[in-house]
């Protein structure tokens, strides 16, 4: 390694320039990709839904959840809000639809429309007579809101009433011939929100894969036109979660958290500077390539820094230049002994090493417990923190050797002396 | 060299008494939920002009809004009001917040947030779960790194002491909690426990480091010192660097407290001052136990 080691830290100081200039967004090269800012830093919606798959066949839960996605994703688009983040995630037995609109002015609205988005299916139906009254039972069937491509306004030709005319995909024409041919002469159910609004009777079989809605006012038919338009609910969803973050108390936090952040370092370089004098100079330099090199991957990867990542991310700081301590305190301890500049520094690393392992294992246990068994908040946390704790093990101990092996050289006129 | 192993009865009645004190508030005062666990709906917002009082905000929101189970705050260390509401209230906020505004024009809304009762539970059942994870993943870790030291005390003992040690440095700002939460209205939330297991992590650095020391004077004296001699002497050896890599540690959460956000000021005082319980019960808890559980099982045989 030594006698790569001028070329190695000359590589490693140039890929810390680069990443520095990544970082930071006003330079030609940051401009490029943008950070990823959590809602707790710039503010806007956090809005959970939990999605009811109770109806849905256990094999078509993926693709119904896909195609829910799709559609509040569209949805959401509306709203004009820049890179709104739909996704899904699964809590225990429960399925979740998260949608986040950073920045956004009126969240109300937002919950509203998404809220509104219909959910529509077409369910049997099965007269029984029991005791002498008959009672109407109607049975959900497998065609719903998913095959819906679209919707338009449409005018009975004898009565000339509106009613809404649906087109279906390929698999769902299908489904509404198979379901209008067993049912010639019944009644079909049309169901919108759990509530039922419509019930024409099948005259023939429908090929071709349209339909219509009927017995709706023209009012009603163009909000549900507009609705269906934007995509109708292959699943029911109720909101269960909500946060809304001020756009002011976003910025504030993330500006604080530079400030501390910065403060932070300052003080730890100082410490390390004024208790370990030469070391600790060579120390914080690793600290600052370290800085460079996280702040970098978090930006190129890309991870969403949330505020509890950015205070991740800072007492990462104040870890990152553990290791150094216990191999300068060694260093220390091998030099009193007697031994050489460099081979003080070596065994420095070497029986340093052991406790250096040991203590970021039980971090990294931690941090694992933390990302797997946390929301998704407190993950972004624990993802800085992992990641922290192995670049911090690069810096400390590769980077701050490279520094003493090009700078530290032994002196073998002087007996050595050190601080 | 100072000599811990001499005063160790005084270090462990020290740390007994806070103990049992903290228990002692968890017991009596209990915590304080958040929303996260208990769920439900919280509003925060700033008055910076003709500020109401808590309670007069309290009865506006009840007699002109008709908002029944409300509960008003206000916390003067963030200076923000704190509305507590049922989770069921989540769509009209914003027509209350413009009602607000009409009457107090420097209002400003800093975050909603609600939260399903199960959703509240679920997050306290994983929470309560991540911390008893890490307590036995790190003491596992403790016992089988430390797997080949040198006898006299075999190495599941080293893992069981990192157990004590580690409840010992959550317990007492566990406790700590509890007390900010009977007397300033505190409220523990995920957080808070997040905070619990960074404790944790971070405070077994140094209890590893005096272990480590240990481990290898034990290995080169070969039995000839008495063990309790072995012990002062690591923890002495060890002093600076336990005493060092948590301070830098404490430059940054000290530089957080007073510079960074707000909404983290008792997420960061709980580290702070788990990690200065932490150096506390590396140094002069957990080598010590070492030996009293040595001595135990050498009486015993």
């Amino acid at each position: 390694m030594r006698r790569y080691s001028g070329f190695l830290l000359t590589l490693i100081i140039l890929a810390a320039i680069v990443a520095g200039f990544f970082v930071y967004p006003q330079s030609p090269i940051g401009k490029w990709r943008p950070w990823r800012l959590g809602l707790d830093l710039v503010g806007g919606a956090h809005l959970v839904y939990q999605v009811d798959l109770s109806q849905v066949a256990s094999d078509d839960q993926a693709s119904v959840l896909e195609g829910l996605r799709d559609v509040i994703e569209r949805r959401v688009n509306l709203f004009g809000v820049a890179e709104p983040q739909v996704y899904l995630a699964k809590t225990g037995d429960r399925s979740e639809l998260i949608v986040e609109l950073a920045g956004i002015k009126s969240v109300d609205e937002a919950v509203k429309q998404i809220g509104e988005t219909p959910f529509l299916d077409f369910r049997e139906v099965k007269e029984a007579i029991q005791n002498g009254t008959s009672t109407i039972a109607f049975i959900p069937t497998a065609l719903n809101g998913r095959y819906i491509t679209g919707a338009k306004l449409d005018f009975d030709q004898t009565t000339q009433k509106p009613q809404v005319a649906l087109s279906f995909t390929s698999e769902g024409s299908k489904i509404f011939e198979e379901l209008t041919g067993r049912n010639i002469g019944k009644p079909i159910a049309i169901f919108l929100d759990n509530e039922l609004i419509s019930w024409p009777t099948v005259q023939q079989k429908i090929s071709g894969g349209n339909a219509v809605i009927t017995g709706v006012t023209l009012e009603d038919a163009r909000e549900l036109i507009k609705r269906f338009n934007a995509g109708a609910l292959p699943a029911p969803i109720t909101l269960i979660d909500q946060l809304t973050i001020s756009p002011s108390l976003g910025a504030d936090s993330l500006n604080k958290g530079i400030v501390a952040g910065l403060v932070g370092t300052a003080l730890v370089m100082l410490f390390m500077i004024f208790y370990y004098r030469l070391l600790g100079v060579f120390a914080s330099l690793a600290l600052i390539i370290y800085i460079a090199f996280i702040l970098g991957i978090f930006k190129i990867v890309p991870i969403t820094l949330t505020l509890a990542g950015l205070a991740g991310f800072i007492l990462t700081i104040g870890m990152a230049v553990d290791a150094n301590i216990l191999i300068f305190e060694r260093v220390k301890e091998e030099l009193k002994k007697g031994l050489s500049r460099t081979s003080a520094i070596a065994e420095g690393f070497r029986r340093a090493w052991p406790s250096i392992r040991d203590s970021n294992t039980s971090t990294i246990i931690t941090a694992l417990v933390l990302y797997f068994f946390t929301s998704s908040f407190v993950q972004g946390f624990a993802l800085t923190l992992l990641i922290g704790v192995l670049i911090s093990m690069f810096s400390a101990i590769t980077t701050t050797r490279l520094f003493l092996m090009m700078f530290l050289k032994d002196k073998p006129q002087r007996p050595t002396t050190h601080n | 060299m100072l000599n811990i192993i001499g005063y160790k009865n005084w270090f462990f009645a020290f740390s007994g008494i806070i103990i049992i004190l903290a228990i002692a508030a968890i017991v009596v005062f209990g915590f304080r939920q958040g929303v996260d666990f208990s769920g439900g709906t919280l509003w925060k917002f700033s008055i910076a002009e003709n500020r109401p009082q808590a309670a007069e905000l309290q009865k506006l929101l009840e007699d002109d809004l008709k908002l029944s189970d409300v509960r008003v705050n206000y916390d003067p260390a963030n200076q923000n009001f704190l509305v507590r509401l049922p989770s069921e209230a989540q769509t009209s906020h914003e027509q209350w917040l413009t009602m607000l505004t009409d009457k107090y024009p420097s209002i400003k809304e800093q975050s909603f947030q609600t939260i399903g009762p199960s959703v509240g539970r679920e997050l306290r059942t994983k929470a309560i779960l991540a911390v008893v994870l890490v307590l036995v993943g790190i003491s596992l870790y403790i016992a089988f790194a430390f797997r080949k030291v040198y006898r006299p005390v075999s190495s599941w003992k080293y893992g069981w002491i990192t157990l004590f040690t580690l409840f010992h440095d959550v317990i007492i700002p566990a406790g700590l909690l509890a007390v900010l939460g009977y007397f300033r209205g505190v409220e523990i939330d995920g957080n808070f426990i997040v905070a619990l297991l960074v404790i944790m992590g971070f405070s077994v650095h140094d209890t590893i480091v005096v272990f480590d020391r240990i481990r290898e004077n034990l290995f080169l004296d070969r039995g000839k010192m008495e063990f309790g001699t072995v012990i002062n002497q690591s923890i002495n050896q060890t002093l600076a660097r336990s005493i060092n890599t948590s301070l830098t540690l404490i430059l940054v959460l000290v530089a957080l407290y007073f510079a960074g956000p707000i909404t983290l000021r008792y997420f960061i005082l709980t580290l702070l001052v788990g990690t200065v319980v932490g150096i506390y019960s590396s140094i002069f808890i957990a080598s010590p136990l070492l030996l009293v559980w040595q001595r135990f099982s050498a009486r015993k045989e």
